[in-house]
């Protein structure tokens, strides 16, 4: 007897939630204990009293599974909305990625020349290494590391994604 | 200003205003102020236990059968972590509870100090809600907050974890408004949809063949659900079947009942569902134990799914009408609007015709034996002996649960309670404590089996301290007869670990606890056995001796469809595929 896989599609989803200690535990845990996967999740608190925390989440699952953990993150007591960007039409989604370069010569060149294409600043500098700054979606974040590890990336670190809907309407 | 409490004086009176009357609880080091605050007191009535896992199962015996949520109080470490079977069974089976757990002072948290545990961590999947008290400010708050959050919704239990430190400190209590709890997002829906119950009625009125499929949720709901759920068979004429859970809220006597469906429900009740032309599902949740295969549920049916609990709607299986809210509420707006409408259901004359053939095969028979008691025939004869008394029964779990399910029939709500999400051996003889707390002047029986007895037999402790008269009626078949009937089922009958070997004299046991203690062995002393159980006015337990190798019938094996049930012993012996093996 073999496991089945199914196929998945990728979704990000908008929790508002009240900021409060355990929070992160709470939602996390749910998906751990549901077994619904998590690509990444960022986390703030977006009001003006720090009362309300926005969580992004982006998650995987067939369409069924999607509903699930939608439904089931509403359920819970202290969260207040959950939207599910990707159904509910366009939306805007940026991560931001700080990217450690390190090499001389034709490599440095390189490097800083990608940047420019990527529109990534330069916000550390040594003779013998950079920092960069860059934002924009996943996909453009992946293939700015991809580029860089060819010419000396040696480390990253991004935030996930943070979303938005587009147009003049709120959550 | 306002004089202010310490933490467990707030903790107190926030029970008292809310009108808990019974604490299940077990003291301990991280508890002792709130013990000693209720030993000042009178309002509120302490029920020791002798384990915490039967405090939780005793405030579930309590919920279940009164309706009011069940209140447990248990001290750190291995108090909170020995009541986490009870919280579990609890949120799976949407029992209102409360538990508060002692934890130690606010400074030693973290630091692996004596008893200490993750309770607010080890809780989070098995609660509805939790909280970690830090200031005892909050305290009152919190309180009236998870008694809202415990009964209101789908009902579940919820932790309150109470550092010492915080049952120390003074704060200002007053009690607290709906309006100023702190989670202001929680807000279950309780009134459906308008246009969504015209849908339903609409689909209802349409049926030629349609089942109203029950459960717990309607005994959830209230009394009154079950009085408007028999209003609404009687308008729509429709066949009525119930899960595990929701036995009760539709009489067994009325000849629209089919019984119990789902794994070893009856046979008309599972043949209907599947040749269903529609399936109203109020309060139920599409259980594995129910559907069986999932591919092969209800081919034939539109479905209608009722909840209050909005996961559950399309979880496991794909619903035509989804609507959120209290099936008691809903129900009543669907009579209403069928009457407004003056709608008149199709005739169900041909589909009851069909009905009474399935009846016909009489799937709940069983082989009948004058030399070693029949377990079903048990059954009967004690509900002969007693259903004009309108008991209360609890279960353990295994065959003597799903012989009590299909022989025991039941006319009222909140009259059966047992585990049947999490499956607990061990809830039977704590929730019969915990109803006949709740239920003073009833006659509450537990129906278990020899093994499951013994996983919370120390709590015939408690019966005797507080002059509780349960009966305990164990149908004592040497052998852990469930598991036993998988390994038959499955394995070619190859009894791993199932034999039920060095039992107790139950007898002597009784005695020791200061029970009375009785033994049937026969099948002509089995109505003398009953009689001299029911005269005794304290608790009792009895040892019936029943037949060894008996199984529960009918029964849809793990992952088969309703149409592929077993309805004769003889089928049963065999080997089955890995597919099967790995199914529960």
């Amino acid at each position: 007897m073999h496991i089945k896989q199914e196929t998945t599609e990728r979704h990000t989803l908008s929790v508002t939630v009240d900021n409060e200690s355990g929070i992160l535990a709470r939602i996390a845990g749910l998906f751990s204990a549901r077994g619904y996967n998590i690509e990444s999740l960022t986390v703030a608190d977006v009001t003006e009293d720090e009362k309300i925390s926005r969580i992004t989440i982006v998650t995987s699952g067939t369409p069924h599974v999607i509903d699930q953990v939608v439904a089931q993150l509403d359920r819970m007591i202290p969260v207040h909305k959950v939207t599910d960007l990707t159904r509910l039409g366009p939306h805007v989604e940026r991560e931001l990625a700080l990217v450690k370069v390190a090499g001389t010569g034709d490599h440095r060149i390189e490097a800083l020349r990608l940047a420019e294409v990527y529109r990534a600043r330069v916000v550390d500098a040594t003779t013998s290494s950079f920092v960069f700054e860059v934002t924009g979606g996943t996909e453009k974040i992946d293939k700015f590391c991809e580029l860089m590890r060819e010419v000396g990336l040696i480390e990253v670190a991004r935030t996930g994604v943070a979303a938005i809907s587009r147009g003049r309407e709120a959550l | 200003m306002t004089a202010e409490l310490t933490g467990a004086d707030i903790l107190i009176q926030s029970l008292v205003d809310l009108g808990v009357e019974v604490v299940f609880g077990y003291p301990g080091g991280a508890v002792l102020p709130i013990y000693d605050a209720l030993f000042k007191q009178k309002r509120i009535r302490h029920v020791l236990v002798r384990q915490e896992g039967g405090a939780a199962h005793a405030a579930e015996g309590y919920a279940r059968s009164t309706g009011k949520p069940g209140v447990v109080l248990v001290t750190s470490g291995p108090g909170a972590t020995n009541a986490v079977t009870g919280i579990t069974d609890a949120l799976m089976d949407s029992i209102p509870m409360v538990v508060i757990t002692g934890q130690v002072g606010t400074p030693l948290i973290g630091t692996d100090a004596f008893q200490e545990c993750d309770t607010v961590g080890i809780t989070r999947h098995c609660t509805k809600h939790n909280y970690l008290v830090k200031d005892p400010a909050q305290l009152g708050d919190i309180v009236h907050e998870a008694f809202h959050i415990a009964t209101s919704g789908r009902p579940g239990p919820v932790v309150i974890d109470l550092p010492k430190d915080v049952q120390v400190a003074t704060a200002p209590y007053r009690k607290p408004s709906l309006q100023a709890l702190p989670h202001k997002g929680y807000k279950p829906q309780v009134k459906a949809d308008t246009a969504l119950i015209e849908a339903a009625v609409e689909m209802m009125a349409a049926a030629e063949r349609p089942v109203l499929y029950t459960g717990g949720g309607v005994i959830n709901s209230g009394p009154i659900a079950s009085q408007i759920l028999r209003e609404l068979a009687r308008v729509t004429g429709a066949p009525v079947t119930s899960t595990l859970m929701g036995l009760g809220a539709f009489p067994a006597s009325s000849p629209q009942w089919l019984g119990m469906l789902g794994m070893h429900g009856t046979y008309e009740a599972n043949m209907a569902m599947n040749r269903a032309d529609l399936i109203v599902c109020l309060g139920a949740r599409f259980d594995d134990r129910v559907t069986g295969r999932l591919d092969a549920f209800a081919p034939d049916a539109k479905k209608i799914h009722v909840d209050i609990d909005r996961s559950s709607i399309n979880k496991t299986v794909r619903v035509d009408l989804g609507i959120v809210g209290d099936v008691g509420r809903a129900m009543e707006d669907m009579i209403k609007l069928w009457k407004a409408r003056q709608h008149r259901s199709q005739d169900m004359k041909p589909w009851f015709a069909q009905i009474d053939e399935w009846r016909a095969r009489n799937s709940l028979k069983y082989p009948a034996s004058t030399k070693e008691i029949m377990p079903q025939h048990a059954i009967r004869r004690l509900w002969e002996a007693t259903h004009a008394k309108k008991p209360i029964i609890s279960t353990e779990v295994g065959q003597h649960q799903m012989w009590a399910a299909q022989h025991f029939t039941f006319e009222d709500p909140n009259k059966w309670l047992t585990s049947g999400g999490l499956g607990t051996m061990g809830y039977g003889l704590p929730a019969a404590i915990g109803a006949q707390l709740g239920n003073p002047n009833a006659l509450v029986i537990d129906i278990a089996g020899e093994a499951s007895i013994l996983m919370n037999i120390q709590e015939m402790g408690t019966a005797t301290q507080y002059r509780l008269p349960v009966k305990v009626f164990i149908l004592n078949n040497e052998y852990m007869g469930m598991v036993r009937q998988w390994q038959d089922l499955t394995y070619a009958g190859r009894y791993s670990e199932s034999y039920s070997d060095a039992l107790p004299d139950f007898v002597r046991l009784a005695e020791a606890f200061g029970w009375k203690g009785l033994r049937i062995e026969k099948v002509d002393e089995l109505d003398d056995g009953i009689a001299a159980m029911l005269a005794h006015d304290g608790p009792v337990m009895v040892d019936c001796r029943v037949a060894k190798l008996a199984n529960c019938f009918p029964m849809i094996p793990s992952g088969a469809a309703h149409t592929d049930m077993i309805l004769e012993p003889d089928e049963v012996i065999g080997e089955m595929d890995d597919e099967a093996k790995a199914l529960v």
